[in-house]
């Protein structure tokens, strides 16, 4: 009875999508706001990557709402496993090989520096925050891979991901009044296009992320390893 | 041939999207349930790129010059797929807390053991 | 390069089939990091480096991490 019910859903499911499909012809045309963004970013934001343009340009306030989520299911998973924790209960746990010390010892500070450099050229070259900060908690995990026992301190994630977050309230705050008088509206000079400092409070904003992010993840993968050993 | 060069991206979008759904309805193990979630993930953004995709077209990115912006993809779906990824690792990590909690009260994954989700 | 895409879409289907039917939870979430990583090198060939690279870090990396680690508190078998 239950699988009758499954495959008749999915029937139904797959017709819709099938039928929806067909009519949306493959690598024709694009929207017209898709060709506002592409023919004006670059004097609107002066971001030579046009898709940062719309992420912390056009929608930056999309984005100050997806980072609110992402801090918040963060706290929930926080919350969710300290419950069934008791304190002290700590089970010792055998050291990770000597490979895997020896390759963080020596991978750590690159992939700190490699994520450093995603989000700090996001307005120029593929990337920004968000794969800025995944490459920054990717190296924490590591850390946490191959020495167990050790954390990150909570006091620094957490005031590094309340500086990046205030950052971004602040600036956009700030451009209110001077700028535009929009929030996130761009007053810092857009300068010259495809060099570092260019594309007025863009980079900013990214690096603000790219903190945020990095120790939101960190987070998350913090409270899930605690709970395992 | 021209219905592969047409289609093979939406083919894929929408067989990742069926698979997901299946493992979603027929799987009882919770975390079956969850890489099913995001299998379906992976899909739905995979459908939402190549809608945007325009025939060779270049990135929109001008990080040279000679490339003019009619040539460009669509940059709004990537725009908004971008969010749904990062969106998309908290809210697993979320599900994934909340089944580790439910092991710990019940003993078990098993939807059919853990009684008050069963259907 | 039509044969290349079509040959990774394959690859990538298969691997969430078998996502679909492994017992053993800890090789369904290998393929279905194998399904990301896909998914990522397809991204690419849509012209989505940014996507490209937001997928194959968080994607296949991140999500697969806190997979295992779940995977690791709880059972590993599904019943």
């Amino acid at each position: 009875m239950r699988s009758i019910a499954i495959i008749i859903l999915l029937a139904i499911v797959a017709v819709g999508i099938g039928v929806a499909l067909m009519a949306i012809p493959f690598g024709v045309a694009k929207t017209q706001v898709g060709d506002h963004y592409t023919e004006s970013g670059i004097g609107d934001t002066g971001a030579s990557n046009i898709v940062t343009s719309v992420v912390v340009g056009y929608r930056a306030f999309d984005t100050l709402g997806e980072i609110t989520i992402l801090f918040v299911a963060a706290m929930g998973l926080g919350a969710v496993l300290a419950g069934g924790r008791k304190l002290g209960q700590r089970r010792d746990v055998e050291p990770a090989s000597l490979i895997l010390r020896t390759g963080c010892r020596f991978l750590f500070p690159l992939l700190l520096l490699f994520g450093a450099y995603i989000f700090i050229h996001g307005h120029l070259t593929p990337g920004g925050g968000f794969q800025g900060g995944a490459v920054i908690a990717s190296a924490f995990l590591l850390v946490y891979l191959s020495c167990p026992g050790r954390r990150v301190s909570k006091v620094w994630s957490q005031t590094t991901e309340s500086l990046g977050a205030l950052t971004f309230v602040v600036l956009g705050l700030v451009g209110l009044t001077v700028g535009g008088h929009y929030y996130l509206s761009s007053f810092m000079p857009h300068g010259v296009v495809n060099e570092l400092f260019s594309a007025g409070i863009i980079p900013v904003i990214y690096v603000a992320i790219g903190l945020k992010v990095g120790s939101d993840l960190t987070g998350i993968i913090d409270g899930m390893m605690e709970e395992t050993i | 041939m021209s219905f592969l060069q047409d289609y093979v991206y939406y083919i894929g979008a929408f067989g990742l999207v069926l698979i997901g759904l299946f493992i979603i309805l027929s799987r009882r193990n919770l975390i079956k349930v969850i890489i099913g979630l995001s299998i379906l993930d992976t899909g739905i953004n995979l459908f939402l790129i190549s809608v945007g995709y325009i025939s060779k077209g270049t990135a929109p990115i001008f990080s040279k010059p000679g490339l003019v912006a009619e040539d460009m993809v669509d940059p709004v779906p990537q725009a908004l797929v971008l969010t749904s990824i990062v969106i998309g690792v908290a809210v697993l990590a979320l599900a994934l807390a909340l089944a580790m909690r439910l092991h710990k009260l019940h003993g078990t994954l098993d939807l059919r053991k853990i009684g008050e989700l069963k259907w | 390069m039509i044969i290349f895409v079509s040959l990774l879409v394959l690859i990538m289907l298969v691997a969430a089939i078998a996502a679909l039917i492994f017992r053993d939870l800890l090789s369904a979430v290998i393929a279905s990091c194998l399904v990301s990583l896909l998914a990522s090198i397809l991204f690419l060939f849509l012209q989505a480096p940014d996507v490209a690279m937001a997928e194959a870090s968080i994607g296949a990396a991140l999500i697969t991490a806190v997979f295992v680690i779940a995977i690791r508190r709880t059972d590993r078998y599904e019943e």
